[in-house]
């Protein structure tokens, strides 16, 4: 491994953690949402400082090429969070669904306690 | 008879239907004079809230599409909400007679949940292809499930009784086809009393039919899933009612 190489791993999980932290700051991340991509910019950055440990980690599965765990686990995490998101849009639809609903009787009520009103002002104005 | 009806909401959802919707409501007022009709506009482009408005039905509009389970449920919402014991779902494109509404609220009288049945002797309602195998199919694993031989699992016009209205209100399924098969297992796991009557299927008014092959063999894949999920997911309870 180069020089070069080694530090435009760690530059890019930095970036990648950076951007999240970033993100997270300014509440365009809810902290529930961020916390899979903290931990995966946490750990490629770990990798990044530390070639050996992915080496270690490798060698404690039994994987030959260590750059195959590094690619098993960011296709698992990714796998995991769109799984999430997909769960979270289900979620997201039904309350809206809800509220769609809600949104329809609510609009109903006011349509009748508005025609009785204008019931009670003609009667009013004729009486 | 007379009294039960009174106690009958009406409910037709609607999409992009003012080609018929004034129609049938008018028809329902004819054959049912006093009945209450809720036409559920599920976010249709072009008049059908005024139309049916005109008509002299009740018309809740919703802002964007829910699908008919989503409309229904909303009816259902509503029946609980002003006191109606039973329900009748009611196409708004004038395939379902409302004239048959009569005989569907007389059979709540010994079951839960009635459906008028397109096949079941009268009219002549025919389907052909995949659609037909795959309503065949429905029709004997529903069935089985609801312990009651049903011929027409996939009809939407069927009419809600007071056990069925209460479970319906929180537990309908709002997917495609969840509406009717779905809705068919909700209630035979909740231990309502399912029954079919028979009843006369017309062509459209208005709209266009949906019998493209390509459509029927989708419809055929849907509708299994829709069935092998609806059987697979847990069984719910109908809430006691807070009257």
């Amino acid at each position: 491994m180069t020089l070069a190489s080694y530090i435009f791993g760690i530059a890019t999980a930095l970036l990648g953690l950076i951007v999240v932290i970033e993100m997270l700051r300014r509440h365009r991340l809810r902290e529930r949402h961020a916390v899979w991509w903290l931990i995966a910019g946490t750990f490629a950055l770990l990798v990044g400082v530390f070639p050996n440990t992915l080496r270690w980690a490798a060698g404690l599965f039994g994987i030959e090429v260590p750059i195959n765990l590094v690619f098993f686990v960011s296709i698992a995490t990714l796998f995991l969070v769109c799984l999430q998101h997909s769960a979270e849009l289900t979620k997201l639809e039904s309350k809206a669904r809800v509220l769609a609903e809600q949104n329809a009787l609510q609009e109903l009520r006011m349509r009748a306690v508005e025609e009785r009103l204008a019931e009670l002002i003609e009667e009013r104005k004729a009486g | 008879m007379q009294h039960a009806l009174d106690r009958t909401l009406i409910v037709m959802p609607a999409l992009n239907e003012a080609g018929s919707v004034g129609e049938v409501v008018r028809e329902v007022f004819s054959s049912l004079p006093g009945a209450t009709v809720l036409v559920v506009d599920d976010g249709s482009t072009d008049a059908t809230t005024a139309v049916a408005r005109a008509a002299g039905a009740i018309v809740a509009t919703l802002p964007f599409n829910l699908g008919v389970g989503g409309a229904m449920r909303l009816g259902f919402r509503y029946a609980i909400d002003r006191g109606f014991d039973n329900v009748v779902q009611l196409d708004s494109d004038g395939q379902h007679d409302p004239a048959s509404i009569r005989r569907l609220v007389e059979a709540l009288d010994g079951a839960d949940l009635v459906i008028g049945a397109r096949f079941a002797g009268e009219g002549d309602y025919r389907v052909r292809g995949p659609r037909q195998w795959a309503m065949k199919v429905l029709a004997a694993v529903l069935s089985r499930s609801a312990g009651t031989p049903l011929t027409d699992t996939t009809s939407g016009y069927r009419a809600s009784g007071p056990r069925a209205v209460r479970l319906f209100a929180t537990q309908y399924p709002a997917e495609y086809l969840g509406d009717t098969i779905e809705a068919l297992v909700i209630a035979a796991r909740a231990g309502c009393v399912i029954t079919q009557v028979p009843v006369a299927m017309r062509p459209r008014q208005a709209g266009v039919p949906s019998h493209h092959p390509f459509r029927a063999a989708a419809f055929l894949a849907r509708a299994c899933l829709a069935l092998v999920f609806a059987l697979a997911r847990p069984a719910s309870s109908i809430q006691a009612g807070s009257k």
